[in-house]
């Protein structure tokens, strides 16, 4: 008997309805974009060269993406085979959310058509931050596929094709631990040459660290947002005993988190900038409160067996962790000389679109592959 | 012998504490970058300015830049209100009416690329599309290369690249020092047009010395100043007013190839007070501590492999 199943039952559901909507206004903006440009239908400038597209789909949406990452480092390198239930589900929402992800880079990037540029080897610039992002986050989309191939194997039985992908599967799994460590880290290198345009509530030699600290913990909260609202969706039983032992985990590396992010802007004495009312202050504080929010409900291991208390916990780590990435790259830049930015409807709608086509992926590979565990008969 | 994996964790934890003590984050900066062997620049004296606007038309001419338009419907002619895709070298204006060059009064300031010594945008390019040029130093962008993905403009600390946002086939546009121009032996057009020598085309070592020359002379008096190239005998004689003592350029994020002179304060002409190490040499110094030769990268995979084969054997 396979331990999982599909769950089957009807696709053309409203949800699913209203997503293929979403996505088609989308699809008619991307096609404004490809014929007028990205003035057209944005509105970033010269002034704010990076909008939602980079902030959002890209550094936010990968590391909501890093659940397969968090996932697997917790499975494979600390031997806790006792999660491996989570890891299907985990893997194909990282699979999803970089393969979104690096599709929205192409419409976002100006000169798409020569985008195979960043493959050609005397056109590398090693030097580049950007270059071992692109290379390495292009790379993790096709291992994801790797990874999550045995489950569409599955499906079509196809048995010998499987027995000799797990031959070499493990390096797969080590390249999925290798590349989401470098990039998420790097994400964050990125923004240290902004330099003084970044405000220096966020511009820190942390910043790798940092991102790669909220890459794990958006990870985990991915997980068991996901796994939460899956059970209540399908109305299938919570995974509670694997969730609430992940979160015990959580503290730890909220609080080393924490420990780093305040010690840091103190000790570079910009400490007073977030209690001087701004807006920039003010995000700062709501970010980091969001994350000690997090971190107080998991300390008292009575408060990880609540599903309601885990599932607000999972929202405050989402969007503490999110903010923190969003101001890094859109909020705290400032590139002086009076330049604004706020994302326009159809730059949004773009995005929207994005989210939605999501949504729709995970609806129909959980009701027709074999992601999510078996359930026991009573 | 055997290694466990508990082991190989610890020895992992312990090589990333060792790392991290070695190079904290403030430490971790690589070396600042030298002068290019025959670097050439422009030196910019905002006192000598008389704000005429011919290096603009210059810039526009010789590099084929299209004119700005304020009215869509009237297409008339208007002067540009700031660096765009249409427009690479501008000269600006601080304060309104009074004596010039004082805070009170006005001044004007002259902007396109600074051409740094150690540039952030051709380290932050992926592909190549921006380089220094090893001889001269001059930055320049190569549409072939590029695939348009602006972090250029996020790294540049003066702004300058611009992109053409309203074109399905965009570029990058910023000011190349008329590298075409140069390949033939003659100067930059805004300095081989300017009617004052307030741009000034040349060596940057000369330059560098003209712009001490001049913070040592007497306000007041009068001295000769070069014309259009630094290296050409035309000079003009002009009354010194008072200049702000410091060379802008020479230090700033570990320096560039042009220079400002001013009576104002910079920070008053839109120029930024600047540390003097680099960003990229920062992020660069991060980056190499973890990637040089990617041998960090490699171990860890390598450990990866050997733990997880291991378990998936086990499991067999």
């Amino acid at each position: 008997m396979q331990e999982r199943q599909a769950l089957g039952g009807k696709l053309l559901t409203v949800p699913f309805k209203v997503c293929a909507a979403i996505v088609l206004i989308g699809l008619f903006f991307i096609g404004k974009r490809f014929i007028f440009g990205i003035g057209s239908v944005s509105n970033m400038n010269d002034g704010y060269p990076w909008g939602i597209w980079i902030a959002y789909d890209v550094v936010v949406g990968t590391a909501l993406a890093c659940a397969g990452y968090s996932i697997a480092l917790i499975v494979y390198v600390f031997n806790k085979g006792e999660y491996s239930p989570l890891v299907r589900p985990a893997l194909m929402t990282s699979m999803f959310g970089y393969t979104l992800a690096g599709i929205s880079v192409i419409f976002d990037i100006g000169r798409y058509w020569q985008a195979y540029n960043i493959f050609l080897p005397w056109l590398s610039n090693l030097h580049s931050v950007m270059f071992e992002v692109a290379l390495c986050i292009g790379t993790y989309i096709l291992v994801l596929w790797m990874e999550f191939a045995p489950v569409m194997l599955d499906k079509f039985k196809a048995d010998q094709l499987k027995a000799r992908l797990n031959r070499i599967i493990f390096v797969f799994i080590a390249l999925g631990i290798l590349l989401p460590t470098m990039h998420q880290s790097s994400l964050g290198t990125m923004m240290l040459m902004a330099g003084h345009k970044l405000s220096p509530l966020w511009w820190s030699g942390f910043l790798p660290l940092l991102f790669l600290i909220t890459a794990v913990v958006i990870g985990y909260a991915a997980v068991i947002f996901e796994s939460l609202v899956a059970a209540i969706a399908f109305k299938r039983p919570m995974e509670m005993h694997l969730l609430s032992k992940i979160s015990a985990l959580m503290p730890w590396l909220l609080g080393l988190y924490l420990v780093i992010r305040l010690e840091d802007v103190n000790l570079r004495g910009y400490l007073p900038l977030a209690f001087d009312g701004g807006l920039l202050g003010n995000l700062f504080l709501l970010e980091n409160l969001l994350l000690l929010a997090a971190l107080l409900i998991l300390a008292y291991p009575a408060n990880r067996q609540s599903p309601r208390l885990l599932f607000i916990a999972s929202c405050a780590m989402l969007l503490g962790g999110s903010m923190y990435r969003f101001n890094t790259y859109i909020v705290g830049f400032d590139p002086g000389t009076g330049w604004q930015y706020f994302p326009s409807v159809s730059e949004l709608f773009i995005t929207f679109g994005i989210i939605a086509a999501e949504v729709m992926a995970y609806l129909w590979f959980v009701k027709t592959l074999p992601v999510l565990p078996r359930l026991k008969k009573a | 012998m055997k290694i466990r994996r508990r082991d190989f964790l610890k020895g992992v934890a312990a090589s990333g504490l060792l790392l991290a003590a070695e190079q904290t984050p403030a430490q971790a900066k690589r070396a600042r970058k030298d002068l290019p062997p025959n670097a050439v620049g422009i030196l910019y004296d905002s006192t000598l300015c008389i704000g005429c606007k011919v290096c603009e038309h210059g810039c526009k001419e010789t590099n084929n830049m299209p004119m700005e338009h304020a009215n869509p419907k009237e297409r008339m002619w208007d002067n540009p209100q700031d660096l765009s895709a249409k427009t690479l070298n501008i000269v600006k204006r601080y304060g309104v009416a009074g004596e010039k060059d004082s805070v009170e009064g006005f001044a004007f300031i002259k902007r396109h690329c600074m051409h740094c010594i150690d540039p952030a945008c051709v380290s932050a390019c992926p592909v190549s599309a921006l380089v220094k040029n090893p001889e001269n130093g001059v930055v320049t962008y190569n549409k072939k290369a590029c695939i348009g993905c602006r972090y250029c403009q996020v790294a540049c600390p003066y702004n300058i690249p611009k992109f053409q946002w309203d074109s399905p086939f965009p570029e990058i546009t910023k000011c190349q020092l008329c590298s075409h121009l140069l390949a033939k032996g003659g100067i930059s057009a805004c300095c081989a047009v300017c009617p004052t020598g307030a741009s000034l085309f040349g060596p940057v070592e000369k330059l560098r010395l003209e712009a001490k020359r001049r913070l040592a002379m007497e306000p007041g008096e009068y001295y000769d100043f070069p014309v259009a190239n630094i290296e050409s005998t035309e000079v003009q004689q002009h009354r010194v007013g008072g200049y702000v003592k410091h060379v802008y350029g020479e230090r700033e994020l570990g320096g560039s190839q042009v220079l400002y002179l001013a009576g104002v304060p910079f920070a008053n002409l839109g120029l930024p007070d600047l540390p003097e190490d680099s960003y990229v040499a920062l992020a660069d110094g991060i980056q190499y501590a973890i990637y040089k030769g990617m041998v960090y990268p490699l171990v860890v995979l390598g450990g990866l492999i050997y733990i997880i084969r291991n378990r998936e054997e086990k499991k067999e």
